[in-house]
């Protein structure tokens, strides 16, 4: 009598646990292939606004000629508009925003603070102060002003690692350490402004701000070597970013060399935002919001490094769109644009999420 | 540090230094005043001489505009961290500097404005306005103003605001050119208008931030545990918000956007008191205003006869002293 008792309780735990099962991974396949419909949706609104970028300007060129001009079909006029003037800033564009919305989510997700970004914790102060000091006391431009800015964004991040370790990186120190390094590199910034002759300071101003003005093929093909390179190497690390998240203990427990793991993450997000930067300067709010938008668009609470890299080049590819050819005879750079267009959709969609009852 | 003596001990020393620096800021300047002379002003007041004049009216209310906006700046960070639990979080992430400078760049580019006095009405109404939205937006939903809400509506409301601000600057050279000194945060020129019509508010901000102590610490815990504590979340968070918009809206209209103090001094309070908010608020509203007067002379002397702003020497001489101190205590999360 107890043995059947057992057994059928037993039986009905299996049962149980066999359901519990197939709902965990019905649940996860949900996830996983919605984040796989959201994943193929932005690639093709990326496409899209490449495609519409590349038809709008002075000369405009229509939307079923653009993909024979851009691999050099098309007639000999819109195939050079296209490749020589046209492209090398679309491309430009989304790289830069490829770039900057993958280390943006990286850098949230490895301190777990959704306020931390590159322009937050210090990278880019460090670029925009080597780029200031370039612009104001060298009178540098484009290749040297690039190099300067890169140098820059690389040492800073060292000097906040280094300042920062002490028997392991924790992330919330690595917060404090980037805020100190920030402010003081800031000031500097802020010293040269208010000493440079008014012309520096515009100059200033604008790299300040970002933008893809006049970039060229030679800019284009670094940043690609350098995301061809690092953007594999974050994938290959979700994994163990996934187990960081978790707090360092528990990432251990599971088997992640933390340290380690944690070191090589920061250098391949570090590269990306300090290429991109040197590139376009610190386009403002698209690392900082690429990964709260993906990460709301898939709503699984993964990391979503590949959606969130879309939704930078999406919203940059579209900022620099209005801001070439948006505003009649005005034009800004992009980095204007970035936060007039992505902090009202970020709004929303933080109303919208909410309305939802899912607004952390 | 170990029990309330040793904090108490510490809090009165801190206000001794705070004494001290508010004698420098009134005896040193451009112009070298001999000891005496400075006390014979402050005592027995002679309007014909003219290095009286500049310590009455020049000194005088520059160093109270520097302890009204120390004051101000460090409280309202503070305030500002426990509502958004959040080591990231400064003043500004209420929309406070954007909305201000905002403000400041549609009076110079669009009314002509040129006069410090000028500015200030512009930079409170900006700030208050700011962080009224973000507020009503980060509080929109079931759960109302969480902190995550909070932050993120903030930091999507100072970039819309910032963009606006660049474009005009980027359109306009005239106002680019005028707007540059006011933003990096000054207490040169701030005369006895300024720190009386400010000072009200601060007066206020100040009553309110320090009462709400003992509610940040139940809301650190989380919000369902302060709720367990009997705290009632929202009206606590909307509180602290009212206090750190009145503090921080009426220091920026004083001196300009100083961001570093709002920042960094409540880190240092932290980890000098732990994590206690009936200690971190005061001590917040004592070091902040010991960095940014002794900033403040530093800036005079340090190219006389000219001034270095003290928005850019707060964050030079602070900066290296908060990462060495980060890297050594042992740090209380927030």
């Amino acid at each position: 009598m107890t043995t059947t008792t057992a057994d059928s309780t037993g039986q009905r735990g299996l049962a149980a646990t066999t359901e519990a099962r197939a709902i965990v991974a019905a649940s996860r396949n949900h996830g996983r292939s919605r984040a796989i419909a959201i994943t193929t949706a932005l690639a093709v609104a990326t496409f899209a606004v490449v495609c519409i970028s590349v038809s709008i300007g002075d000369f405009p060129i229509a939307l079923r000629d653009v993909v024979p001009s851009i691999f050099g079909f098309g007639a000999s006029d819109t195939t050079f508009i296209v490749q020589e003037i046209r492209l090398p800033r679309i491309v430009c564009g989304l790289l830069v925003g490829f770039a900057f919305g993958m280390s943006g989510t990286v850098f949230q997700s490895l301190v777990r603070n959704e306020l931390a970004s590159p322009d937050v914790i210090g990278i880019t102060a460090g670029a925009s102060t080597a780029a200031v000091v370039a612009i104001v006391l060298f009178g540098s431009s484009s290749i040297s002003l690039s190099f300067a800015a890169l140098l820059g964004g690389l040492g800073t991040a060292g000097a906040i690692y280094l300042f920062a370790y002490k028997r392991g990186v924790s992330g919330y120190r690595l917060i404090l350490v980037g805020i100190g390094i920030a402010a003081g590199l800031s000031s500097v910034t802020s010293y040269l402004i208010t000493r440079a002759e008014i012309t520096d300071v515009q100059r200033a101003t604008i790299w300040l701000t970002g933008s893809l003005n006049g970039r060229t093929w030679d800019q284009v093909a670094t940043l690609a070597v350098v995301i061809a390179v690092l953007l594999p190497t974050l994938l290959l690390l979700a994994r163990g970013l996934r187990a960081l998240q978790l707090g360092d203990d528990a990432a251990k427990g599971i088997g992640v060399r933390v340290e380690g793991v944690r070191a090589a993450i920061i250098i391949a997000a570090v590269g990306l935002a300090a290429f991109g930067t040197a590139v376009a300067g610190p386009v403002a709010f698209v690392a900082f919001v690429s990964g709260p938008i993906a990460r709301r668009l898939v709503a699984s609470g993964d990391i979503a490094l590949l959606p969130s890299a879309l939704v930078g080049a999406v919203l940059l590819l579209s900022a620099d769109l209005v801001a070439r050819a948006g505003l009649g005879s005005i034009e800004l750079p992009v980095g204007v644009l970035t936060g007039i267009l992505g902090a009202p959709y970020l709004l929303w969609l933080l109303a919208r999420t909410n309305r939802m009852g899912t607004g952390d | 540090m170990g029990g309330a003596g040793s904090r108490m001990a510490g809090l009165i020393a801190a206000l001794a230094v705070l004494a001290i620096l508010v004698l420098l800021s009134i005896a040193v300047g451009a112009k070298p005043i001999a000891p005496a002379t400075v006390l014979d002003a402050l005592l027995h007041y002679d309007r014909t001489l003219n290095d009286h004049l500049i310590v009455r009216s020049l000194r005088l209310p520059r160093t109270e505009v520097a302890l009204l906006v120390g004051a101000a700046l460090g409280l309202g960070g503070a305030v500002m961290q426990g509502v958004a639990r959040n080591p990231l979080a400064d003043p500004g992430i209420l929309g406070v500097n954007a909305g201000a400078a905002l403000m400041v760049v549609i009076g110079i580019y669009v009314f002509g404005i040129a006069s410090l006095y000028g500015y200030v009405w512009f930079a409170f109404a900006g700030a208050a306005g700011a962080s009224v939205a973000v507020y009503a937006i980060g509080s929109l939903g079931r759960e109302g103003a969480t902190p995550i809400k909070l932050s993120l509506a903030g930091a999507a409301i100072t970039v819309f605001l910032g963009s606006i601000t660049t474009a005009i600057l980027l359109l306009d050279v005239a106002t680019l050119d005028q707007y540059r000194f006011w933003a990096v945060g000054s207490l040169a020129g701030r005369d006895a208008q300024i720190a009386t019509s400010m000072a009200p508010f601060i007066l206020v901000g100040v009553l309110i931030a320090l009462a709400c102590g003992p509610a940040l610490n139940a809301l650190a815990l989380g919000d369902d545990m302060a709720r367990g504590l009997g705290q009632r979340v929202g009206l606590a968070r909307a509180g602290s918000a009212v206090g750190v918009v009145i503090l921080c809206g009426a220091a920026t209209a004083a001196a300009g956007p100083i961001g570093f103090v709002g920042l960094v001094v409540p880190h240092v309070a932290r980890l000098l008191t732990g994590p206690d908010y009936r200690w971190i608020l005061p001590y917040s509203m004592v070091l902040a205003p010991i960095l940014l007067l002794a900033a403040d002379i530093v800036g005079r002397v340090i190219i006389r006869p000219a001034e270095m702003q003290v928005g850019i020497v707060t964050a030079a001489i602070g900066a290296p002293f908060f990462v060495w101190l980060v890297r050594r205590r042992n740090l209380a999360e927030l």
